[in-house]
């Protein structure tokens, strides 16, 4: 058992390592550099700058040198915690990120615990009374929300908060807030604006759970086992909650792998929507601007962030699943 | 002492329907058995006759489309404080206690009747404790002795085992000491060594053999095999297509089977005396789809004396209740 963990410890590591050679290769895939897409921008602008100048900008940010030459300088500093500069922020990139990567966690981690609680009970629900006036209502309001774009809801929310319950929408904090140093008031603001962003990162994401439970529980309500303990006389509910409900959460535990990243990034539109200082919308214009130190850390961070909710689920999966925990793989 | 010649268990009439797409599909009719104390019996029939279905009635865990539309099931009949099982709830307490406590079940597929996230001491203490409580070290004490009783090695380290870990022989055992945990007086096996090997098989029957006998227990054994039947039965109700149609000791089923059906499933049965390479005798045809049942006696497409104008239209008696005998005109004439 713990030489597995230590086996999925050392291949993560490795992983991670590949995942930043491809991260750097995706990077430079795009013609052009960081400087050209500069000089594009402020030939917009109707300003220009010589090609000295150019080529000044060029070595600054070592664009002169070979890609391996490069790559390597980029990941002896990463390891060493320096992420490098932005170069369209010109400050370094883990000041740009900063508050907004715990700001992202927050906002994903509310919304992902929102959708289990609404969809694992609905799920339940939905699968034990198949077929009911109940299961087909859920289905329906399930379907709606997995349809409606999340940007569009988001609209529709901010319009529906701001005009009948005057909260203030937008952004993650008040005005007064929006600058100040964390305090406990500035965080109180903070837990008044999650609900919103929560609830519009949560409705589509719940309407497929709800789905993703309810045809898990019925696969395993047909299961011999779940007669097993009828026939011993347990109450109906606990016969379903101790037994067919348990082995249908295994995919969720397995979800988590994939869900940390696109927590992160999937929200990338209704970010800009709802004006949310999080990761994705640096993500979005980094890309645009080939701000190659920014988007690099950010597209690191999220395969890093891969593999750490595969092992997080595979350990989770160990622990509620004991056959994996005792015959020791997958 | 219970008296051996009084049913534990009377099911008469029985009657049951599942709700489908295409509208009610009947999957028992006229169904009336006994269980007596120390004896066995063996229901017999192809699959999809509603052996399973009986049992499951019997213990009101049918599916949530199914349901009892006529009949009873009566629990102490012969005493003073008869139980109409059909008339309670099926997640009644009163219903609940029956299931286990008084009416133990065992399963076909040991590997699958058992749940493979808990150990065998946390589902045999569960059914232990969830009838009688006697707090959780008399219990796992009990599950112990219990893995003991049904011929598990080593119980005190097996108790804390998942059922993975375990054998099918070892994980039929556990099916076995499942349904004996909370001391029923009757027994349902649902086909328990269809999915083991002909060694195991042997085991599983003896030990089934051996703790009815000893504990004087009611033994209802399903089965599609013949061989099992003529092994372990006391008494045969042959099944086909949601109805029994023929009952009888098991001694007359085997020498002298009345229903045309009951014959012919014994000469399907393998034997060691016939010649080299002979053909095995098959039942011609299929048996139907429930919802497409045929008019008249639900055997006669596929029965070799069907009478003609009679069969086809109307459907044989069902066997009187409590009674031996065959559902069918052939013997009806024959006792005129």
């Amino acid at each position: 058992m713990l030489m597995y963990i230590a086996r999925r410890l050392a291949l993560a590591v490795v992983t991670c390592v590949a995942i930043s050679v491809l991260t750097f290769i995706i990077i430079r895939l795009p013609p052009g550099d960081f400087v050209d897409a500069y000089i594009a921008n402020l030939a917009s602008t109707g300003s220009n700058i010589t090609a000295d100048q150019a080529q000044a900008m060029r070595v600054e940010y070592g664009l002169d040198r070979p890609v391996y030459i490069q790559y390597t300088l980029w990941i002896s500093r990463v390891v060493g915690g320096d992420f490098g500069v932005s170069m369209m922020w010109r400050r370094p990139v883990t000041e740009v990120i900063g508050d907004r990567l715990w700001l992202t966690m927050i906002v994903s981690l509310s919304a992902l615990f929102l959708t289990w609680i609404i969809a694992l009970p609905i799920g339940i629900y939905s699968a034990v009374r198949q077929y009911s006036i109940g299961d087909y209502f859920f289905t329906m309001v399930g379907f709606i929300g997995l349809a409606i774009p999340n940007f569009l809801l988001a609209l529709i929310l901010m319009y529906l908060g701001f005009r009948y319950l005057g909260l203030s929408v937008g952004g993650l904090f008040s005005a007064e807030y929006a600058q100040a140093p964390w305090s406990f008031a500035k965080a109180w603001d903070l837990f008044k604006h999650i609900p919103l962003p929560a609830c519009v990162l949560a409705l589509a994401g719940t309407a497929h759970q709800i789905r993703i439970m309810r045809a898990n529980l019925l696969d395993e309500l047909r299961k011999p086992y779940v007669i097993t303990a009828r026939a011993k006389g347990i109450p109906e509910r606990r016969v379903i909650m101790k037994y067919p409900v348990r082995a249908a959460l295994n995919p969720f535990a397995s979800s988590i792998a994939y869900v940390f990243p696109y927590l992160v990034s999937g929200s990338i539109i209704v970010s800009l929507v709802l004006g949310l200082p999080t990761v994705g919308p640096l993500l979005l214009q980094a890309l645009v601007a080939q701000d190659m130190f920014l988007a690099g850390t950010i597209v690191l961070l999220l395969g890093v962030m891969t593999v750490v909710g595969t092992l997080i689920s595979d350990l989770l999966l160990m622990w509620i699943e004991p056959r994996l925990r005792l015959t020791g793989h997958s | 002492m219970a008296d051996l010649d009084k049913p534990l268990l009377s099911v008469r009439d029985l009657a049951v329907e599942f709700q489908q797409p295409g509208g009610s599909v009947r999957a028992l009719e006229s169904i009336s058995i006994d269980l007596r104390p120390g004896r066995v019996l063996g229901v017999v029939g192809e699959s999809g006759c509603g052996k399973s279905v009986t049992a499951r009635a019997i213990l009101r865990i049918l599916d949530r489309n199914g349901s009892i539309t006529a009949g009873k099931v009566t629990l102490d009949p012969a005493t003073a404080t008869p139980t109409d099982l059909t008339a309670l709830g099926a997640q009644s307490p009163e219903m609940r206690e029956v299931r286990g406590g008084r009416i133990g079940l065992i399963f076909q597929e040991p590997m699958a009747a058992l749940s493979m996230q808990y150990t065998v001491g946390n589902q045999l203490m569960e059914a232990i404790r969830v009838h009688r409580d006697p707090g959780k070290a008399v219990a796992r004490q009990r599950a112990i002795n219990l893995l003991r009783e049904v011929g598990i090695p080593r119980p005190e380290s097996r108790v804390d085992a998942y059922p993975f870990q375990l054998s099918g022989g070892l994980r039929q055992r556990v099916g076995i000491a499942l349904a004996l945990a909370a001391e029923p007086d009757i027994l349902i096996a649902d086909e328990p060594t269809t999915a083991l090997d002909v060694t195991t098989q042997a085991q599983i029957l003896a030990l089934l053999r051996r703790l009815q006998t000893d504990k004087k227990i009611a033994l209802m054994l399903i089965t599609h095999d013949m061989g099992v039947i003529a092994q372990m039965a006391d008494d045969v109700a042959v099944m086909y297509l949601g109805r029994i149609i023929e009952y009888a000791p098991v001694g007359e089923v085997f020498g002298a089977p009345r229903h045309p059906y009951t014959r012919s499933l014994l000469r399907s049965v393998p034997s060691m005396l016939a010649k080299p390479r002979s053909r095995l005798a098959t039942i011609g045809g299929a048996v139907p789809q429930p919802n497409a049942r045929p008019k008249g006696c639900p055997f006669h497409p596929r029965c070799p004396d069907m009478i003609v104008g009679r069969c086809d239209t109307i459907a044989p008696a069902p066997v009187p209740p409590g009674s031996v005998g065959a559902s069918c005109f052939l013997v009806e004439d024959a006792a005129a």
